[in-house]
């Protein structure tokens, strides 16, 4: 087992009480804590270099610019894209998305096109395609799950034709915690001529990422499920996409010349980002990818999966539990969803908090995936690299005390 | 504070028990809630005979709290004028305000059941505010299904 005890030491909000009882956090794959490694860096640069980026020609403005530009950097080494040009910094994967979805597809996309989905996607990867599909008249096709809650590959090649004109997908869902087989989805769809995506929100901080080796034209992802803040997060664009797509939004920053009659955009990736950009955000960004890879990702994600097996065998010795995700450790990612006998997931919430646990309940803005579960929501436990064993037995003793309450056999 | 205090006896029972579930031909009001946070969901039949309700029926999934708070409402403004339904719904909605003190929410410590029956076994929410919306989910569906009601009395 690797040894992750010093992790936790990082990060600060760990040593809460809840309720009077020590604080147990397995809600990450909403949002993760932050470590003080993450925290310092950003306190200094407000405190000792801050000022706006790209733009004064004095040392302050100079010093942040670079650090901004460090941030991308590293980002870009993270995920092993081409160049840094590659990374533009966004709100988080929510606004990638949309970007993509409407720079793209507004240009491209028309009455009889089809854009794939799948049935396992966040809202975020859904909700930005019905309002371009709307806008154009394209229709929205979704690839179905399996019995082993995988996405069905196997109806591919039957719903792949000349009409799927983007292809779109998560990387690891944030309810089942199913990890897809990224590179062999994408090549299908490239095959077919599809512009491809994949939303690695939750997978980036739970396995290595490549996006060279995904073969994929764009992925999006946030930062504040990574150890870093909220407010910023990025998407990487295959080159050529970065270049003909449309700015999202225009302002400040993002342009070359700005005439009465019309403007010239900046090169990429500044032509994506309009606006004083959320600068601190960014170079706390870059020190959680630091921080990510001190430990290595190939430790966390084998940390992830010990911790997940352990979850998953201690989740069975309660017979009420019933575990909707795949038993596959090799295809999964530490996000495990389930049902506690009949009770609702927020009665299981409620009372793990007053145990000092925090787990979420409820459908994961993944509504049809839920849907397709067969129950209107689930309770879901995430781990990152902070949890222990400990965490995951904790669980397993609130879980008791609900069947307690609720009189669960 | 303890768990106890909010899932009472009598809302698991409620709960596992729910009262007047179903739904009516032709209701003469009818409304339908949900929290889109938490995917509560619940759907209001009711049937009036002058200004009195004499049938209710329910249906709904969602937690304990939202499902057992339907339950009780439904027992307690069956048989009911809309005017004595009225007085149950401000009695209930300041036992759920948390600005409000137990004193002022209409709340007698002495002789408990008195005013809400068994709906007084919700109090324990108060102390578990993120809960509140689920309670309330049932009453704000009867306020909404006696306003289509009575537009359909008066059309």
């Amino acid at each position: 087992m690797t040894d992750f005890s010093h992790v936790r030491q990082d990060f600060p909000v760990l040593k809460r009480q809840i309720h009077g009882r020590p604080l147990v956090f397995l809600d990450s794959a909403a949002s993760s804590q932050k470590p003080t490694q993450v925290l310092d860096v950003m306190d200094a640069a407000y405190r000792t270099y801050y000022a706006n980026v790209h733009r004064g020609a004095y040392l302050l403005s100079e010093e942040s610019t670079t650090a901004y530009e460090d941030a991308r950097g590293k980002v870009a080494r993270f995920i092993n894209a081409g160049s840094r040009s590659e990374v533009v910094f966004t709100r988080g994967a929510t606004t990638a998305l949309n970007m993509v979805a409407f720079g793209w597809g507004m240009d491209h996309l028309s009455a009889g096109d089809k854009i794939m989905l799948t049935m396992m996607e966040h809202h975020a990867n859904v909700v930005p395609w019905q309002l371009v599909a709307r806008r154009t008249g394209a229709e929205l096709v979704y690839l179905p799950m399996d019995a082993d809650y995988q996405l069905d590959i196997n109806r591919l090649p039957d719903l792949l034709d000349e009409r799927i004109k983007v292809v779109s997908f998560t990387g690891m869902s944030n309810v089942t915690g199913t990890m897809p087989p990224v590179a062999e989805i994408a090549r299908m769809a490239r095959d077919q001529g599809a512009l491809v995506g994949v939303d690695v929100a939750q997978l980036i901080t739970h396995a290595p990422i490549d996006v060279q080796q995904f073969q994929a034209d764009f992925v999006a992802f946030s930062g504040h499920k990574m150890l870093g803040p909220t407010g910023i997060g990025g998407l990487w664009g295959r080159p050529s996409l970065l270049e003909e797509m449309e700015p999202f939004e225009g302002g400040g920053e993002m342009i070359s010349d700005v005439q009465l009659e019309g403007s010239t955009w900046a090169p990429v990736p500044h032509k994506f980002e309009a606006g004083t950009p959320p600068i601190v955000e960014a170079i706390g960004l870059g020190a959680a990818v630091d921080y990510l890879e001190k430990i290595g990702m190939d430790s966390v994600r084998r940390h992830g999966q010990e911790l997940t097996g352990y979850a998953l065998n201690r989740l069975s010795e309660l017979p009420a539990v019933r575990v909707f995700g795949p038993a596959d450790l090799t295809a999964r990612g530490g996000v495990i969803s389930f049902a506690l006998g009949n009770v609702h997931p927020h009665d299981v919430a409620t009372i793990l908090d007053q145990e000092g646990i925090a787990v979420r309940a409820g459908h994961h803005c993944a509504k049809p995936l839920t849907r397709a579960l067969g129950v209107p929501a689930t309770v879901r436990v995430s781990f990152q690299v902070y949890n222990t064993r400990d965490d995951v037995d904790a669980l397993i003793a609130g879980l008791r005390r609900v069947q307690e309450v609720f009189r669960v056999d | 504070m303890s768990i106890e205090e909010l899932y009472r006896d009598v809302i698991l029972d409620h709960n596992r028990n729910p009262r007047n579930r179903g739904t009516l031909d032709h209701p003469d009001a009818h409304a339908e809630g949900n929290n889109p946070l938490c995917g509560d969901e619940l759907s209001l039949d009711l049937r009036l005979d002058g200004d009195r309700v004499t049938e209710v029926a329910i249906q709904g999934q969602g937690c304990s709290i939202s499902q057992s708070s339907a339950s009780m409402m439904s027992q307690a403004i069956k048989g009911k004028t809309l005017e004595e339904i009225e007085a149950v719904i401000a009695t209930f909605k300041a036992m759920m305000d948390i600005q409000a003190s137990p004193s002022r929410a209409g709340l007698d410590p002495d002789r408990p059941g008195a005013v809400l029956g068994d709906l007084e076994a919700l109090q324990g929410v108060r102390k578990f505010p993120v809960r509140i919306k689920c309670a309330n989910l049932a009453w704000t569906t009867l306020e909404e299904a006696l306003r289509s009601g009575k537009g359909k009395v008066e059309s």
